[in-house]
This record gives C-alpha cells, structure tokens and sequence, in this order.
C-alpha cells in the first residue's frame, strides 16, 4: 500500500517535470496533477508496475473550474487495496487529452459521458459519441457556461 | 410445403439469402428493467453486437447538485438507484461529512448500518424476483416481494416513506427508531431465515433456472476487473473484494461477516448463475450484521448538531461505499460555498452496464436477457 506521497514521488523520478509538485491540501484528499501529454505513459506506468499495479478505473470525470477544464482519474488497486487521483488540466478552448479506453476498457462509457456533458475529446476513443443526451443535442450541460435551450424540437419549458 | 423442400435442388439452397438482422429490444421491454434499449446484431439465433443506449431516465443530477446546499442533495440521491435509497443517501452524507470532517455519533452510524443492511435484502429481493421474471418464472417475483414488503413496513416505520426515505441525513439520521421496529427487524430475520431455503427450492436450484444461466455471460476475473465491474459483479467472478471490509465506513469495522464471492457451482466462475447466488448468499450476511448492529446498537444522539447550512471547506473528496449494485461513489469538489462546485456520482450500474457488448457477442438471443438480468442494474441510477 502506498500514500499519494509515495506514488507522486515514484511519478516524479520516472516523467520529472510532466508530474506537478505534490500538494497536500488542508481538507479532502490530494490530486496529483499530470502534464496532458504525459497521462497516457503515466496511466501505463501506473497499471503496469508491480508496486501501483492499479488495475481498477474507478472513475474519470471532468471538473469545470471556469477558467480550465480538468478530466480526471481515479484509480484502484485491488492488489495493494491503494487509490490514487490524477488531474489533467486542459484549455478551456480546445479540452482534448489522450483516451486510456486501451488501457482499462471501463474507460471507455466515462471518456463518453464526460464528452457528452463536459465536451471533453479524448483522442483515440473508439467511439467518442454522446451517451447520456440525445445525439442531435447542443452543447454539453455541465460547463458552468451553459445555457439551457428554450425549446427541444418543438418541446419548450416554462 | 415437404415436396417444395425434397424438389429444391442443393444449389438452389446456397443460393439462399442470408443477412444480419438488426433487433431493437427496449426501452419498452419487460426485461430491460426501466428504459434500456439495445439494439443488437444477429445472425440467425447468434447476436453478433448488442449496444445498448441509455439516457432515457437522464434527469440531470449533477447539475443539480450543483445548484442546491449540501443537505438539499440528499433527497436527489434517493432517486439514483430507487431501489436503494438508503445506501445512496448514506454515501452521499459521507462525502459531506469526510470533507467537513463532521462526526457522526455512534448510534447513528449503527442506525445507517442497519438501514443500509435492510436495504440491500430489499434490493436483492427484487433482483431475483425480476431475474426470475426475465427468465419466465412468475412465482419467485411474488415470493421476494412478499419478504420485501416487511423491510418496507420497517423503513415506513423509521423514515415515513415506502420507498424514497430521506432517512440518513448530513451528520446522521433523520429520526430515532423506537423498541416497536427494533423488535419488527428482530422478527423479520427470523422470518427471512426461514424463507431462504424456500427461494433455493424454487428458484436457486431449479434445473430450468440453472439451464439458463450456468455457463451463460461468463465474466473472466481479468476482464470483470478492466471492465470495471463492482459489487456482486465482481464477486461473481471470485474476486473476494467488497468496500465495506476493504475500507470500512460507518463503523462496518465492528461486525462480522463473510464476502461471499463466485466459485462456478453450477457451470464456470464467473458465469450468470454465480452472479445470483452472490446475491442470495449476501442476504443472509446483511442478516448476520443486521443482528450485531442491534444487539450492540449504543444509546445517544442520532444526529450531530450541525448548523442550518452545512459548511463544507474547500477541497476535494471521493468516498465508495458499497451498494446492492457495487460501489456507488460520490466525488465532491466544493469551494467553501453552500454548493459543491461539482458533485460526480460513479454508479455502479452504469459501469457494470458497460460490459454489455462485451459479453454478448456470440450469445444466443434468449442469453441476452439472462446476462442483462444478471448484471441487475437500475435505470435510475445508469441515467442519473
């Protein structure tokens, strides 16, 4: 079992200057923040080395922090009962980052859903389609920007 | 029509049209539990894809919970899985109370338990009531309601509500219960000890039900773990994992009680059949736990004297829990406002869905139904 601490120090002797400096906040639990480019060596890394070994994808989502968007990963290991968090900030004008649908496929119903409400792209999905909404729907309902359209073919809402 | 099929020559035969045919099964099916459609491939009897398409039930959640105070949340997550209210009320409170480091009293945390344990027989009642269903057997439906309907007279008894309870609140629950339902949960073990074997005869060990799903939708450890599958799901394919023992919360630390997890009796780890009797066998350890929670249940408040507004501080948090379904998550990221800044649920049924298409190609159509019953999912919970 290793701490967040541990993991972040691990990240930093492998990917250096792509893994941001580890952060213990006064409430709640750390995040480990991950340069875009590197989260896919990262996540490979992470499952496949004997000491993380996270072999479980518990969740990824995205967080609308207005000025950025963030997607993020939360991952398990069932050998090492360990958890940790990773964080990939993106730009709020082109949110795109790597998908790891290759590496865990429960990856693959999450990257979606957070494309369908964050209009997060996650390259290299199999199938990066809305999931939740209908497909003909506009815009992505969980950015803090978004307006609720007065009417959905011909629907309207008081 | 004999003499048309000995006149047709053999070439005449091959020369037959073959084609895939596209199916549409759902949102209005019975054994679709809610509004799930799939839309499978077939070839002849054999699916060749099944995808299913989910959002019928979206009812935005998230969006929501990002725009009411912490304790408002509380009655949205009873609408998640609506056949577990209890449990997802009681994860949702311990995100809360994890990032404002609130303490809950002892009596409360027990009380939950004993609510959450209630909860999860009712919830697998109607999981083999409905499998049942799907598979053409009416009378296990009625049997597993009729235990249910005891658990539901308890909670209406504690909370008020038959089935979206508002019971566990922020820093504890909403009501004390009295010695009347302490002795209604001590009869009620009793009573469903005693129905227990009766489903096994009925249903468990049916040669029909066991037909139908020994050696059906078989999960591979490895692939239940990629595909992220939790909760029964996962035991069914012999992985001893479950939350409340790995990271125990409200106080599970302090009971005895066993994983029961798959072991290919009827056919191969991991298939349908192990999936149900996962369920069955976690009937009776929720009774086991039910009985200490009780026995050992402290005198004291049941709720902590919190403000009107909780006050969560800034910071970000992910509790699991283990619900009927698998682990239920909530991931909170507050910014010391009255509303969380984004409020994430990891519904257990939406990521055990996902497996779907992995399991069914190369099923027969009638399998289709076996596997979707046995992942056992709530709509509710999969469109949020």
């Amino acid at each position: 079992m290793m701490s967040p601490a541990e993991i972040h120090a691990l990240l930093r002797t492998r990917f250096g200057a792509a893994i941001a400096d580890f952060v213990q906040p006064s409430a709640g639990e750390p995040v480990l923040g991950i340069a875009p480019a590197a989260l896919h060596d990262v996540c490979l890394f992470l499952r496949n080395t004997e000491e993380t070994c996270f072999d479980f994808l518990r969740l990824i989502t995205a967080v609308d922090w207005t000025d950025r968007f963030s997607s993020v990963y939360h991952l398990y290991s069932y050998n090492h009962y360990h958890s940790i968090t990773l964080s990939v900030d993106l730009d709020r004008s082109n949110p795109c980052v790597c998908s790891v649908a290759d590496i865990w496929p429960a990856a693959n119903w999450h990257e979606r859903e957070s494309f369908d409400m964050m209009g997060i792209v996650y390259q290299g999905h199999p199938e990066l389609s809305r999931i939740l909404l209908p497909l003909d729907w506009e815009g992505h309902p969980l950015r803090k920007d978004y307006r609720a359209p007065e009417q959905y073919h011909g629907v309207k809402h008081e | 029509m004999n003499s048309a099929r000995e006149n047709r020559s053999p070439d005449a035969i091959e020369s037959l049209r073959t084609e895939e045919l596209m199916i549409n099964m759902g949102p209005q099916h019975p054994s679709t539990h809610g509004v799930l459609r799939l839309v499978i491939r077939t070839d002849g009897e054999l699916v060749s894809e099944a995808w299913p398409h989910i959002g019928y039930l979206h009812r935005s959640f998230e969006k929501i919970g990002e725009s009411v105070n912490y304790n408002q949340v509380v009655p949205y997550t009873d609408r998640l899985d609506y056949l577990a209210s209890m449990n997802n009320a009681l994860a949702y409170c311990l995100a809360v109370e994890r990032l404002a480091a609130i303490e809950v009293p002892l009596r409360a945390a027990y009380l939950r338990v004993i609510m959450a344990e209630l909860n999860r027989i009712a919830s697998h009642l109607v999981a083999f009531g409905t499998y049942a269903l799907d598979l053409g057997a009416f009378t296990p439906f009625l049997y597993g309601f009729r235990e249910r309907e005891d658990i539901l007279a308890i909670f209406e008894q504690a909370s008020g509500a038959r089935l979206l309870y508002h019971y566990p609140r922020i820093g504890g629950v909403a009501r004390d219960i009295g010695p009347d339902t302490v002795q209604a949960i001590r009869r009620f073990i009793t009573v469903m000890r005693a129905a227990w074997p009766e489903y096994n005869a009925l249903l468990s060990n049916n040669a029909i039900f066991i037909k139908r799903t020994a050696n059906v939708g078989i999960v591979p450890r490895a692939q239940a773990i990629a595909h992220g599958l939790t909760g029964p799901c996962l035991r069914g394919s012999g992985i001893s994992y479950d939350v409340r023992k790995a990271h125990p919360y409200s106080h599970y630390e302090d009971f005895t009680f066993a994983i029961p997890v798959g072991e290919g009796k009827m056919g191969t780890l991991g298939d349908c059949w192990d999936r149900y009797w996962v369920r069955m066998v976690e009937i009776l350890e929720s009774l086991k736990i039910i009985e200490q929670a009780l026995d050992g249940l402290p005198q004291g408040p049941f709720l902590a004297k919190l403000p009107r507004t909780v006050k969560v501080p800034a910071g970000e948090v992910y509790v699991p829990c283990e619900n009927p379904r698998g682990e239920l998550g909530f991931y909170l990221v507050a910014q010391g406002k009255p509303q969380a800044m984004r409020l994430k649920v990891r519904a257990p049924s939406f990521c055990n869905l996902s497996i779907t298409n992995a399991l069914a190609r190369g099923v027969l159509v009638a399998d289709v139904v076996a596997i979707i019953g046995s992942i056992d999912i709530v709509l509710g919970e999969v469109d949020r």
